[in-house]
């Protein structure tokens, strides 16, 4: 099951060049200052409570570090010298040095920290308390939780818009989206969703908020101007039953024109044409998969596969699985420092 | 005290806007937040709760009345008073018997406008609080009684069940027994009404699944030696062949003696070993651990099933009132009893109501002592339209006819 080979054809090859002069050509738009990384890739594993360190070269497990308690989301600080990483069983976020991997500070009383999603100019985190119905925000200059919003229960998936003006948060238990203010810390709009919203996505321009709802096993896609759904896509994996898929993470590739949705327990990413909303294919990979990441240029996905302490890494262009790496137990969310 | 009509009339000014799908926050003045209190009823000395089940202080099988669940459900709603502008609320009542029940209900029907009711209370009492309010605009739900036959010839329109039944259960443990092909039981009876229905069940689902009982012995708890061929684990589990030794001892006494001395090195299952139930504090997958720890740090103990099905019941009248926009009791009573219930128990699949016997279908979890093995239905466990339709009565199945 996970030692599928890339087997490459021709007009797949010409379609991947392609695609890579245009990532390639969207990069250098978007991000001209962006420098190349260490070429490492950072895997929070919940259950064994590690970091798992891969060569992103080899994609080869390097060395494995352990954390805190229960470690799940992890952010990149904005120049990326440091990253941060939420444990959920010790309340607190660990700030490490990406260069040397060496824990350097820890942010404590945080309670249970799922998620969090950093400030675009690099100066708040905004993390889901999932035990507490809060979102915690954090100013990174003194470390210190400077406010508190209340939520529905189990926050879950937090992102920032581009401006840092508005920040949205999933709450998983409560099927709401809430639109919080950044400036006044205050709620906007709490947008009623498919059972048990998880992460988001937004496309290029903002105008869609793309949320996945695991127990509904679909995408629900919210306009931004309006705060209201306008449309939903499910998803059903060939031989698969509606219940055995629930979607979490959420990615949309920078040209806006690819979404990738990690189906958990359907043990599949599905790749989705975002202007038609339509699934285009299904990739099988490990069990349960949840995080996604994508390498800067887009070429490679990673998926963390809670269930088969694996990662699948998918070569986008044909859409297949190259290989698949054992890591620690449980692996949640990816950091890719290239 | 507000009066009902009051309540719906409000109701109706806030809700328009949630159709829509959003709300603007931070309007509170143009727009009142309508109550929805639930009610949370049991008899006080509940039998099944008798502490004095123990002996020397060792308590064999510690049960707690699930009001906690509720409690916790309740509190998760806290947003929706934002969100949604409806504030929802347990209001308490206790009585001995069925009949003084019936009282309170009809009290806090009248007096606070409360429509939906967690019953905690043992099958007959149950049962004659149903019969007792057929008819009114009530919907009750039971969260702590297992008993087939509410399901059954004693069903009624406005019970509905959140605690899975015993046929649920034992068809549980017969889709584990199957699946590991340990197909021949023997099987232990204790000397209670609900040992008796335990095992009436577990007859029906080997039955029903082809799972072979291959001797039916009673058990007594005791020391005489005239009836050691009952009361010595040994002796009773010996002269016959078996796969797995099937416990219906509801009281726990006797049956925490049975695994490890059976005279064949044999799993136990049913009332001690592998347990079917409807939750258990180990389980890990499904969101669990958060329902878990948010209920350790509000009850101060674990979550047992019936603190789940409390909590699942609230759950259910609270997701009906959020997708209608509305809490008026035959909107939100049809949509909680309809097939578009998407109930998030934290067990995988979404959980609703079966048409024909008002019993919530769900995942059942076979745990040991210390965690979950198994989640049945079990995979290969296969129905024409709903896989979780294949525990418990399924339709045409029971007795039951509304």
């Amino acid at each position: 099951m996970f030692a599928m080979k890339a087997r490459r054809r021709g007009w797949i090859a010409r379609a991947a060049a392609l695609a890579v002069v245009a990532a390639a050509l969207v990069f250098l738009a978007a991000a001209p200052a962006a420098a190349d990384g260490s070429g490492l890739i950072f895997v929070s594993n919940e259950k064994s409570s590690t970091i798992s360190i891969l060569d992103g070269k080899t994609n080869t497990v390097i060395r494995s570090i352990k954390t805190c308690a229960r470690p799940r989301g992890m952010h990149f600080s904005k120049d990326r010298k440091l990253f941060y990483v939420g444990c959920a069983d010790d309340d607190l976020i660990a700030v490490y040095d990406t260069a040397t991997a060496r824990l350097v500070d820890r942010i404590r009383n945080i309670e249970e920290p799922e998620t969090f999603d950093l400030h675009p100019d690099g100066s708040l985190l905004y993390v889901s308390n999932e035990e507490d119905a809060t979102a915690s925000v954090v100013d990174l200059a003194t470390r210190k939780v400077i406010h508190t919003v209340d939520l529905g229960e189990e926050p879950e998936g937090v992102l920032f818009t581009s401006d840092g003006a508005t920040v949205y948060v999933a709450s998983e238990a409560a099927n709401l989206v809430h639109v919080i203010d950044t400036a006044s810390g205050e709620i906007r709009a709490d947008i009623l969703v498919d059972t048990r919203p998880r992460r988001f996505a937004l496309t290029p321009d903002e105008r869609e908020l793309w949320v996945s709802a695991e127990l509904a096993g679909m995408v629900d896609i919210i306009d931004t101007r309006t705060n209201k759904i306008i449309a939903d896509i499910a998803f059903l994996p060939r031989g698969l039953r509606k219940e055995e898929v629930t979607p979490v993470d959420v990615l949309i590739t920078r040209d806006g024109k690819t979404a990738f949705i990690a189906l958990g327990r359907a043990n599949h990413v599905a790749v989705v044409d975002v202007a038609s909303r339509k699934v285009e294919t299904y990739i099988l990979v490990g069990k349960r998969p949840w995080g996604l990441a994508l390498t800067r240029d887009e070429k490679t996905l990673y998926v963390a596969n809670g269930l088969s302490d694996d990662l699948s890494i998918i070569d986008v262009a044909s859409r297949r699985v190259l290989k698949s790496v054992p890591v620690g137990m449980v692996p949640y969310g990816i950091l890719i420092d290239d | 005290m507000r009066p009902l009509a009051a309540v719906i009339l409000a109701a109706a000014m806030a809700l328009p806007a949630l159709a829509a799908g959003a709300l603007a926050a931070g309007n509170e003045a143009a727009s009142e937040v309508a109550p929805m209190p639930i009610g949370y009823l049991e008899i006080t000395g509940d039998e099944r709760y008798d502490r004095n089940r123990s002996y020397a202080g060792i308590q064999v099988r510690r049960r707690w009345r699930p009001v906690a669940g509720a409690e916790l459900a309740v509190r998760g709603t806290r947003v929706l008073r934002r969100a949604l502008k409806v504030a929802f609320t347990l209001e308490r009542g206790a009585a001995e018997t069925a009949s003084a029940l019936v009282s309170v209900i009809e009290r806090l029907a009248a007096d606070e406008g409360v429509r939906f009711f967690l019953i905690d209370a043992p099958a007959a009492a149950l049962g004659a609080v149903a019969e007792a309010t057929r008819g009114k605009e009530l919907l009750l739900f039971n969260v702590s009684e297992a008993a087939d036959v509410l399901r059954g010839a004693q069903c009624q329109a406005h019970l509905m069940h959140v605690i899975p039944s015993h046929a649920m259960v034992t068809d549980a443990l017969a889709q584990y027994l199957v699946a590991r092909k340990w197909r021949d039981v023997l099987v232990l009876k204790g000397p209670l009404a609900e040992d008796a229905a335990l095992v009436r069940a577990f007859e029906n689902s080997a039955r029903r699944f082809g799972v072979r009982i291959a001797a039916t012995r009673d058990f007594v708890l005791g020391n005489d030696p005239r009836e050691r061929e009952k009361n010595n684990v040994v002796l009773l589990t010996q002269g016959v062949d078996y796969d797995a030794v099937f416990l219906a001892d509801t009281e726990g006494e006797f049956g925490r003696y049975v695994p490890m001395q059976t005279a064949l090195p044999r799993p136990v299952i049913g009332t001690e070993g592998l347990i079917a139930a409807a939750w258990h504090w180990s389980w890990e997958r499904h969101g669990a651990p958060q329902l878990n720890q948010r209920f350790d740090k509000h009850a101060k103990r674990r979550m047992q099933g019936a603190d789940w099905a409390a909590w699942a019941a609230v759950r259910a009248i609270v997701e009906s009132v959020v997708r209608t926009g509305s809490t008026d009791f035959a909107e939100v009573g049809a949509y909680l009893r309809g097939d578009k219930l998407t109930l998030d128990g934290y067990k995988g699949n979404p959980a609703s109501f079966r048409p024909w016997d008002n019993q919530l279908r769900q995942p059942i979890l076979l745990h040991t002592h210390n965690a979950v093995v198994e989640r049945a239905p079990l995979g290969g466990f296969l129905h024409p339209t709903q896989n979780m339709d294949t525990l418990g009565y399924d339709r045409g199945d029971g007795m039951c006819r509304f």
